[in-house]
C-alpha cells in the first residue's frame, strides 16, 4: 500500500527535549534497577535511529554508577532483515560489537517500536557474536502495531498511533504527523 | 547493478559503493558465526572452466556465508565432456534456477555471451586476458584498508610482469586509476599489448627506473609457458630484469606496500620470501577476497528484484 501524502497535515510535539532527557534517566534507573547491579551489562544501539540514544542510555547508567563500564556497541541489522532489499546497507552505519556477548545480559536500544521486525533481525544479528544470558529491549517510544509476539522491556512514552501517522525521534523531542481530516 | 562482467562497466561510483559494503562483509566475517540470512533462498552457480583455487573458493564461502545455496559445475565432470555446448549447459543450469552464474573461461568476453542466454546474473570471474573485476575490487580495498584512505590521489601503482596475458592488469588498471592512482606499466616489450596509447598509464622497461617513486608494487605472475611461446629468452634472464629480490625492496621509499594476486611463481617473478616483508598485503589480498565477493553477491541478489516482489505482495 502507498501512503500518500496531504496537504492538510498536523504535527504535534508529543514529547519535548525534556521529557526525552528524563525518560532517558527514568530508563537508565531502570535497566541497573532489573540486573542488581551493572555486572555483566551490555548495551547495544540499533543502527541509525537507535545508535543516539544508546549513546545517552549509556551515559546516564555511567552517570549514575560511575565505578563501573558498561560496555556500549552498536548492530546494523540490514543484513538480518526479513525484507532485504527494501532498505538499503547505510555506508557507514557499520555495526561495532568489540565486547564479549557470550553470557552477558544484552539490552537493544531503538528508537521506535513498531511492527517489532528490526528487533526480531536484532535477536538474530546479536546471536552470530555469541549467546548472552539474557537480551532485553528498550525504546524510547513504542507506537504499537506489533507484527510479531515482542514485547519491550523499558519504554520512554507510550503512543497509540495510526498505521499512516508518521513518528520522528530525535534528542530534541518527539513529533506526530497525521492526517488532519481522520 | 545486475552484472559484473568489467570494471568499466561498473564505473567509478559502483566501485566506490561495492568498496563501502565490502566494510560491512569484514565486520560480517569478524563474528564468532561469521553468517548472516540475507541472501537465503538465493542460488549462486559457479562455472569454472578454467583453473582456481582463491577465486573459486572464496566465491563459494561468500556465497555460503550469506546463506545463499551453490552449485558448483566442474568442467571435467559435467556433460561438456560428452560434448554439450556451454550455451545448452548456461541454459541447462538456469531451468534449475539460479539467481546468478559466476563465470571463469579462457575466452574474452564469454560472460557478455552468457548474460544473453539466462536472466540471472552474471559475475566475471575472469575471462581470458580481458577482465577479472573482482580481484581488481579485492586489491582496492586492501590497499584502501592498509593505508587507510579512500581515495588514491597521488598514489603511484607500478605492475610488474606479464601485462599482455594478464584480466588482474587490466582491471586493476581500470579500477586504480578511477580511485585516481597514477599507474605504471613494467614489462618487456614482448610482454606489452601491441597498443597502449589509450590507456591512462605510463610505460616503462626498467624496474630499477620506477621504484624509487612506487607506493604500490604489484607483482604479475609469468606464466612459464610464455617462454615456450618465446616472450621471453629465459627465465633466468626475466627474473634478473624483473624479479623482486631484497635489492629491489631496499629501492622502495618507506610506505610503499607489496601485492601478488596469486599463484606466484617463487624464482622468477618474487625472488625473496614476502612472508619476511612487513609491507607485503599479499595475505590481505587473499582474506579480503571474502568479503568483497560478499559485497558482491549481496549488490547484485539483494537488491530490486527482491524488493518488487515484497512490494507486489503488500500491495
Amino acid at each position: 500500500m502507498r501512503l500518500t501524502r496531504q496537504e492538510n497535515q498536523v504535527s504535534n510535539m508529543v514529547m519535548s527535549a525534556d521529557d526525552v532527557r528524563r525518560a532517558i534517566t527514568r530508563i537508565a534507573h531502570e535497566i541497573l534497577e532489573r540486573q542488581h547491579g551493572p555486572a555483566q551489562l551490555a548495551i547495544v544501539g540499533l543502527q541509525r535511529g537507535g545508535a543516539w540514544l544508546a549513546d545517552a542510555i549509556t551515559a546516564a547508567i555511567r552517570h549514575i554508577e560511575p565505578s563501573t563500564n558498561v560496555p556500549l556497541g552498536y548492530l546494523d541489522v540490514s543484513m538480518h532483515r526479513d525484507d532485504i532489499g527494501l532498505r538499503p546497507v547505510v555506508p557507514g552505519a557499520i555495526s561495532r560489537i568489540d565486547f564479549p556477548v557470550d553470557g552477558a545480559t544484552v539490552v537493544l536500544v531503538d528508537d521506535v517500536l513498531y511492527t517489532g521486525r528490526t528487533v526480531r533481525a536484532a535477536m538474530e544479528g546479536i546471536n552470530t557474536y555469541g549467546r548472552p544470558r539474557a537480551i532485553q529491549l528498550a525504546v524510547l517510544v513504542d507506537r504499537g502495531h506489533r507484527e510479531l509476539p515482542i514485547r519491550p522491556d523499558y519504554v520512554g512514552k507510550n503512543l497509540p498511533t495510526n498505521l499512516v501517522d508518521d513518528v520522528r525521534v530525535a534528542s530534541e523531542g518527539v513529533v506526530v504527523t497525521r492526517d488532519g481530516t481522520t | 547493478m545486475k552484472h559484473l562482467r568489467s570494471i568499466d562497466e561498473l564505473g567509478r561510483d559502483g566501485v566506490v559503493r561495492l568498496l563501502e559494503l565490502t566494510t560491512h562483509m569484514v565486520e560480517i566475517n569478524s563474528r564468532q558465526v561469521p553468517k548472516v540470512p540475507a541472501l537465503r533462498g538465493r542460488t549462486v552457480a559457479s562455472l569454472f572452466f578454467e583453473d582456481s583455487t582463491r577465486t573459486r573458493l572464496s566465491f563459494e564461502t561468500a556465497a555460503k556465508r550469506l546463506s545463499a545455496d551453490t552449485m558448483t559445475f566442474s568442467v571435467s565432470t559435467s556433460s561438456v565432456n560428452k560434448g554439450e555446448s556451454l550455451r545448452d549447459t548456461v541454459e541447462t543450469i538456469t531451468d534449475m534456477g539460479v539467481d546468478a552464474f559466476v563465470v571463469r573461461h579462457k575466452s574474452t568476453g564469454i560472460p557478455w555471451q552468457i548474460s544473453d542466454w539466462t536472466d540471472a546474473c552474471v559475475v566475471n570471474a575472469g575471462d581470458g586476458w580481458h577482465q577479472h573485476p573482482t580481484q581488481a575490487l579485492v586489491d582496492c580495498f586492501t590497499v584502501r584498508q592498509a593505508l587507510g584512505r579512500d581515495r588514491f590521489d597521488g598514489l603511484t601503482l607500478t605492475i610488474v610482469g606479464d601485462i599482455k596475458h594478464s584480466r588482474v592488469a587490466r582491471s586493476n588498471i581500470s579500477a586504480f586509476s578511477m580511485l585516481g592512482a597514477n599507474v605504471v606499466l613494467v614489462a618487456p616489450p614482448t610482454l606489452l599489448p601491441p597498443d597502449v596509447s589509450h590507456w591512462p598509464v605510463e610505460v616503462s622497461h626498467r624496474l630499477d627506473e620506477v621504484l624509487h617513486r612506487t607506493d604500490i608494487l604489484y607483482m604479475l605472475r609469468l606464466q612459464s609457458e610464455r617462454m615456450s611461446q618465446g616472450h621471453v629468452p629465459n627465465l633466468r634472464e626475466y627474473a634478473e630484469a624483473f624479479g623482486l629480490d631484497a635489492r629491489r625492496v631496499g629501492m622502495l621509499p618507506p610506505g610503499a606496500v607489496l601485492m601478488h594476486p596469486g599463484p606466484m611463481n617463487r624464482g622468477v617473478e618474487m625472488l625473496i620470501d614476502p612472508s619476511t616483508l612487513t609491507n607485503s598485503l599479499i595475505h590481505q589480498q587473499v582474506s579480503n577476497g571474502v568479503s568483497v565477493r560478499m559485497a558482491v553477491l549481496f549488490d547484485l541478489l539483494a537488491g530490486e528484484s527482491s524488493a518488487s516482489h515484497l512490494a507486489q505482495e503488500a500491495s
